[in-house]
């Protein structure tokens, strides 16, 4: 096991895929010559060289266009979005070309590629850099979505999404790339499965479900709640879009009750789905309303004291699980 | 129309070796077209006849331009093109059956029916779509052709937009990455001078189109699109810089339309004196005139080869009438590639009911 933070693992991760595959390689917006702009790159153009880690001008919608062009003759590219605020303008190559190729050819093209980068709010960059995308995403039928809380995921995570022979959207959080966890060592093949969440720590009174940061609040809350003898299960579903329903249920079989922690605006987030899928899979297990706690529902303020109301933070949390204990 | 760049690219001297086919050559180049004529009419017989759904956008005019192009490819180089795409896929070497019975939404369609009209797609022909955003394939293409030079293959690719598609933003990145990576593809303009019911004039600053090379440095060239020789060289010239030199070219082809927009549009908006200025210029009947006159065929071959390919026409239409509808087990089939390197993922059941 090594000691190593968020933004370390993605960095092992592609480094390892990269050198395991000659057709996977880097492009987008100052990953090489300046070693990316949140440093995942870091070290890699000197590893591989410029013609597999590419910068490229600011220009997203052709630049993920691209990529998508060469996945489809069988490279196997990782886009950076510096922030996946900025992949809005690519949304038609992402949505219609990376999603849709091979459905309307018929299963004739297929599109390996991974979609990486920045997310999130909470770091007072203004509503237009603070988005959480995983909702307009995981909207697209062929689309799967990634949403790391721990290093060891992000790593065991963005390895399989890159061997993945469909497209992936791996959403990371900018808040946590500086957030230090285990992972294994990098002489071992590790990966984690798409499509599986985790349970981060148990409890029996109620289940406390979040992803990404919201994974980290929902743990912190847990804490608090156990000093009031409440003992929460914290799931980390690390996948949003195929979640893993049966881990959610089978919790929500012990606890009897559900809380949901995203950062996305309330308005059709992944959690509307997840709730739904409960209440109509899992009705008699439930004593209590599903209560989610999300972004709320206005852009995102620059001000500190505005931003953290808007936020899902530990105080809305517990006021939820109170609510829904009573 | 110049053959010169409009920068100081030089384009490759091609036009002996292109012009100089064997006869048989020359006729089925005329096949080829006339094919697409035909087919394209016996389309839009069907779409009156609610056998083909949706939108259908008809080649009739264009033919040239595709054939022409497509004429000096070879098999490994790669085509992509918007959402006119039947002339585009005839040209390619596509069987007009499985194209029909993508029109009529046949499990024996090109694309399973799953694409229609605007989604032809054939890997084995190396033809990438049919793509049915406005110039969200221009960027497409840029990135197929950096395959192509990434893995080495030699092969270059031709990406179409219609004159419509010149102001949209991703045309322009593409452009952009195109030149400055340099990148064997080459962007064809087929500019039939109305985008829908929007005239060239109305939709567009700086004309001549292929000015639009300018800014990115990059080799621009015109063609007549009624005059297949004519693009068949000019093309080729580009197809030889992008092979020898990797560097791309705008073309700017100049070509009409005779239908509508798609079948539901009269073209009220055009003149009739407009449309039959261009039908004097048709395209198929200028080469006709070509070949009759170098004796490379003659009148009774031409009424034959008609005859022929209004049957293969007709055998196609009955083909994809007489084809079965997609199985219902298929809605779910197509969406993913199966996993090789990792465990399948599961995927969730979001539908009730």
């Amino acid at each position: 096991m090594q000691t190593i933070t968020m933004r370390e693992a993605l960095n092992q991760a592609m480094a390892e895929e990269m050198a395991r595959d000659e057709r996977v390689f880097l492009l987008g917006e100052e990953v090489a010559e300046y070693d990316g702009a949140y440093k995942v790159s870091q070290g890699l153009l000197k590893k591989f060289g410029p013609k597999r880690i590419i910068d490229t001008p600011i220009s997203e919608a052709g630049f993920t266009g691209l990529a998508i062009g060469a996945a489809t003759l069988g490279l196997r590219p990782i886009v950076e979005y510096m922030t996946w605020s900025f992949s809005l303008v690519a949304y038609d190559q992402i949505v219609n070309n990376a999603g849709q190729i091979r459905y309307m050819s018929g299963g004739q093209f297929s599109v390996p590629i991974v979609f990486r980068g920045s997310s999130g709010g909470g770091l007072q960059v203004g509503a237009t850099h603070s988005h959480t995308p995983e909702n307009w995403y995981g909207s697209v039928p062929a689309l799967t979505v990634i949403t790391p809380a721990f290093p060891d995921d992000a790593k065991g995570l963005l390895k399989a999404a890159i061997r993945s022979n469909n497209p992936v959207c791996f959403i990371e959080n900018e808040k946590l790339y500086g957030f230090k966890g285990e992972v294994p060592d990098s002489d071992t093949d590790f990966l984690v499965p798409i499509g599986k969440g985790k349970i981060r720590r148990e409890g029996d009174a109620i289940t406390l479900l979040g992803n990404s940061a919201s994974t980290h609040r929902a743990m912190e809350a847990a804490e608090t709640l156990a000093k009031e003898g409440i003992e929460a299960e914290v799931i980390d579903l690390r996948t949003i879009k195929p979640y893993d329903f049966e881990l959610v249920a089978a919790s929500v079989a012990k606890t009897h009750r559900l809380v949901i922690v995203e950062e996305n605006k309330p308005f059709c987030g992944w959690g509307a789905q997840v709730a739904y899928d409960i209440q109509r899979k899992c009705f008699d297990e439930l004593d209590a309303p599903i209560t989610r706690i999300t972004g709320l529902d206005v852009p995102q303020p620059y001000n500190g004291k505005l931003e953290a109301a808007v936020m899902p933070n530990e105080e809305r949390i517990l006021a939820a699980v109170h609510d829904v204990l009573q | 129309m110049s053959a010169a760049g409009t920068k100081s690219v030089k384009m490759p001297s091609v036009a002996k070796s292109v012009l100089d086919l064997p006869p048989e050559g020359k006729r089925d180049l005329y096949r080829q077209m006339l094919l697409i004529r035909r087919f394209e009419e016996k389309a839009g017989q069907a779409f009156t006849q609610s056998k083909v759904k949706g939108f259908c956008h008809l080649y009739i005019g264009e033919e040239a331009v595709g054939v022409g192009t497509i004429s000096v490819l070879e098999p490994r180089d790669a085509v992509i093109t918007a959402y006119r795409d039947h002339g585009h896929a005839i040209a390619r070497g596509m069987e007009i059956k499985p194209l029909m019975a993508e029109l009529f939404g046949k499990a024996t369609g090109c694309s399973r029916g799953k694409g229609g009209s605007m989604h032809f797609f054939s890997k084995e022909k190396n033809f990438y779509g049919g793509h049915g955003i406005v110039g969200g394939q221009t960027p497409l293409g840029a990135g197929i052709a950096f395959a192509q030079k990434y893995q080495g293959t030699g092969g270059v690719t031709l990406c179409y937009l219609g004159d419509g598609a010149v102001n949209q933003g991703p045309f322009h990145e593409a452009l952009n990455l195109a030149a400055l990576w340099k990148l064997p593809v080459i962007y064809i303009i087929e500019n039939n001078e109305w985008s829908m019911g929007t005239s060239l004039a109305r939709s567009s600053a700086g004309l001549p189109l292929v000015n639009r090379a300018h800014g990115y440095d990059m080799a621009g060239i015109t063609a007549d699109g009624m005059d297949l020789d004519d693009v068949r060289v000019k093309t080729a010239e580009a197809v030889a810089l992008a092979r020898s030199e990797s560097q791309p070219t705008l073309m700017e082809i100049k070509t009409y339309r005779y239908r509508g927009h798609s079948m539901s549009d009269p073209g009220k908006y055009r003149t009739k004196e407009e449309l039959e200025a261009h039908l004097a210029k048709d395209p198929i009947h200028l080469y006709q005139q070509k070949l009759l006159a170098a004796k490379v065929a003659d009148q009774a071959w031409f009424d034959k080869l008609d005859e022929q390919i209004r049957a293969q026409v007709q055998e196609a239409y009955e083909y994809a009438d007489a084809s079965p509808e997609p199985e219902h087990h298929t809605l779910y089939e197509d969406m993913l590639t199966p996993e090789d390197q990792i465990p399948e993922i599961p995927r969730g059941n979001y539908n009730h009911f």
